[in-house]
């Protein structure tokens, strides 16, 4: 199969690999997937006190597409508030990389990903006050 | 870009130089182009004897009689003549075939739909090691089975399972056993006269013969009947018509002549080859060999990396040819059928690459592999959240995972 040169060159070049530590109340950390299913997506996001995504960084098992999907997200959510994160779909992250049919569920890993981590933020501070 | 070095063996060979000038001999005006069928002329006389040439160096490579050889167009068109040939014809005296999970689709697609035509199916599971053994088909034996179907050399690890015992076990039952031998033919020696085997399936094209031609074995003594699948001019005694394609046979045989003389050398070679490939990853951790080693194929292995996914090891080289048993190299989202049949967990089905080495494989294409491979593996770990939590110690079976 072919990759188109997105995929090629977020895999090739991934943006952000790293780990915060997510015992940090501003980190929210959320990992998805399964290894039974060929991908686990781990995805942090740093958050200040305005609620603005600091800084984004990831972990990914799986395919290139999957890679790529979830290096993009790191450099989208940089910067955004978290609401505003939680609301990328998708189907924008598929059209960015312009990822084939079978390869539709990585880019669905990637909007869970996100979602668990701002959920995982949003339960940390919640729990801190 | 420079073409990568070809590591699938076990997908399909090139074509010899010295088959491929035989086949050229037999298509144009001043070749041997006749219709072997043709009686009346010597056009037609002189295909049929390079034909005849042709089986005989098919038989002779597996020990047994020409007129036991019948021409296909593969391995897949024998799997189903044999398979729904022989359930069908015997099917007065019993509706039950006995198989094994680790076969090719060839074999498990034709007994599929057996069973939608009402017959049943048993599907026997290999041990962790890949083999299914002698014990186990005669467990499954029943008052009703006509047919046994089990593998020589399974195609994605390369393991050879004892044939010449399962035979035994089916020929005291009186109960047909069929081989798909497609792996094997060619780089380990194969005597119809010793074993006990009714059916042998074999293809040209993964011995440095062509796309497009296959045999199957039919025995004579005891005789094996079977129903045709394809009818038309009755060629080759009725089980398989269709003109024969003259070229195409003389290049299977000559195929075979060669695999027959050099089988000996060639299969050292190989087996260097394969042990100088799985050396260069014996320092790594978590890098397991899949499969019983010693019951092998010499030119085929299969090894899992652990933590780093297959697919995506595989677009980090771009510069070997190799096959994957993930399962993002298919539309499904299982991987190998045949890796979890072992018994592996799914991180390391996903996590195999196949490697199948050649006639035209040298050492400097393995140690080339070996750089690739570590490198592209490491690379990968290094965004593995599966090879973190390994570090850090946790066992990825306490996790509940959320499959999608």
């Amino acid at each position: 199969m072919a990759y188109s040169d997105q995929v090629m060159d977020h895999y090739q070049n991934p943006r952000n690999v790293g780990k915060f530590d997510d015992t940090d109340d501003q980190v929210g950390t959320g990992m998805v997937g399964a290894p039974a299913c060929g991908d686990v997506m781990r995805l942090q996001i740093k958050v200040n006190d305005a609620g603005i995504i600091e800084d984004a960084t990831f972990k990914t098992y799986g395919c290139g597409s999957a890679i790529a999907s979830s290096s993009l997200l790191t450099e989208w959510v940089k910067g955004r508030t978290i609401d505003d994160a939680a609301q990328i779909k998708n189907t924008e992250i598929a059209e960015e990389l312009a990822l084939p049919p079978v390869k539709i569920h990585c880019s669905v890993l990637a909007e869970d990903a996100i979602k668990a981590a701002v959920e995982d933020y949003r339960k940390k501070s919640a729990a801190a006050e | 870009m420079k073409a990568p070095v070809y590591f699938d063996y076990a997908a399909t060979t090139p074509v010899d130089p010295r088959v491929a000038q035989k086949m050229s001999e037999c298509l144009m005006t001043e070749g041997n182009f006749g219709n072997p069928a043709s009686r009346s002329h010597k056009f037609g006389w002189e295909a049929e004897e390079a034909v005849e040439l042709a089986r005989k160096q098919v038989a002779d490579l597996l020990n047994c009689d020409p007129r036991e050889i019948v021409w296909t167009s593969g391995a897949t068109e024998s799997d189903n003549l044999a398979i729904k040939g022989v359930a069908q014809f015997y099917k007065s005296k019993g509706k039950h075939l006995i198989t094994s999970k680790i076969e090719h689709k060839a074999v498990l697609d034709p007994c599929r739909h057996l069973e939608r035509e009402g017959f049943e199916v048993t599907y026997l599971e290999p041990g962790p090691d890949g083999l299914i053994t002698p014990s186990q088909v005669q467990a499954a034996l029943r008052e009703d089975t006509t047919l046994v179907s089990v593998m020589h050399v399974n195609n994605e690890i390369g393991v050879a399972n004892d044939i010449a015992g399962i035979g035994e076990v089916c020929r005291a039952a009186k109960v047909l056993y069929h081989v798909d031998a497609a792996q094997s033919a060619g780089k380990m020696p194969i005597d119809l006269d010793a074993l006990k085997v009714d059916l042998m399936s074999l293809s040209a094209h993964k011995m440095y013969g062509p796309k497009g031609v296959g045999v199957l074995y039919v025995r004579r003594k005891p005789r094996v009947r079977l129903e045709a699948q394809m009818h038309g001019g009755g060629h080759e005694r009725g089980m398989r018509s269709g003109t024969l394609a003259t070229h195409q046979l003389v290049g299977m045989g000559e195929a075979c002549r060669i695999a027959q003389q050099e089988m000996a050398s060639e299969a050292a070679r190989t087996l260097a080859l394969r042990e100088r490939l799985r050396q260069g990853f014996d320092d790594m951790e978590e890098v397991y060999v899949n499969g019983d080693l010693d019951a092998h194929v010499p030119g085929i292995i299969n090894i899992s990396f652990n933590y780093v996914e297959g697919e995506s090891l595989i677009m980090s080289l771009p510069e070997i040819a190799v096959s994957s048993g993930s399962a993002c190299t298919s539309a499904s989202l299982e991987p190998s059928y045949v890796l979890r049949a072992l018994g592996m967990n799914d991180e390391l089905a996903h996590s195999s690459l196949r490697f199948s080495v050649g006639r035209f494989t040298t050492d400097q294409d393995v140690d080339a592999a070996i750089e690739q491979v570590r490198h592209a593996v490491e690379k990968l770990r290094a965004l593995s959240p599966l090879w973190d939590m390994y570090k850090d110690g946790v066992d990825l079976d306490s996790i509940e995972w959320a499959a999608h």
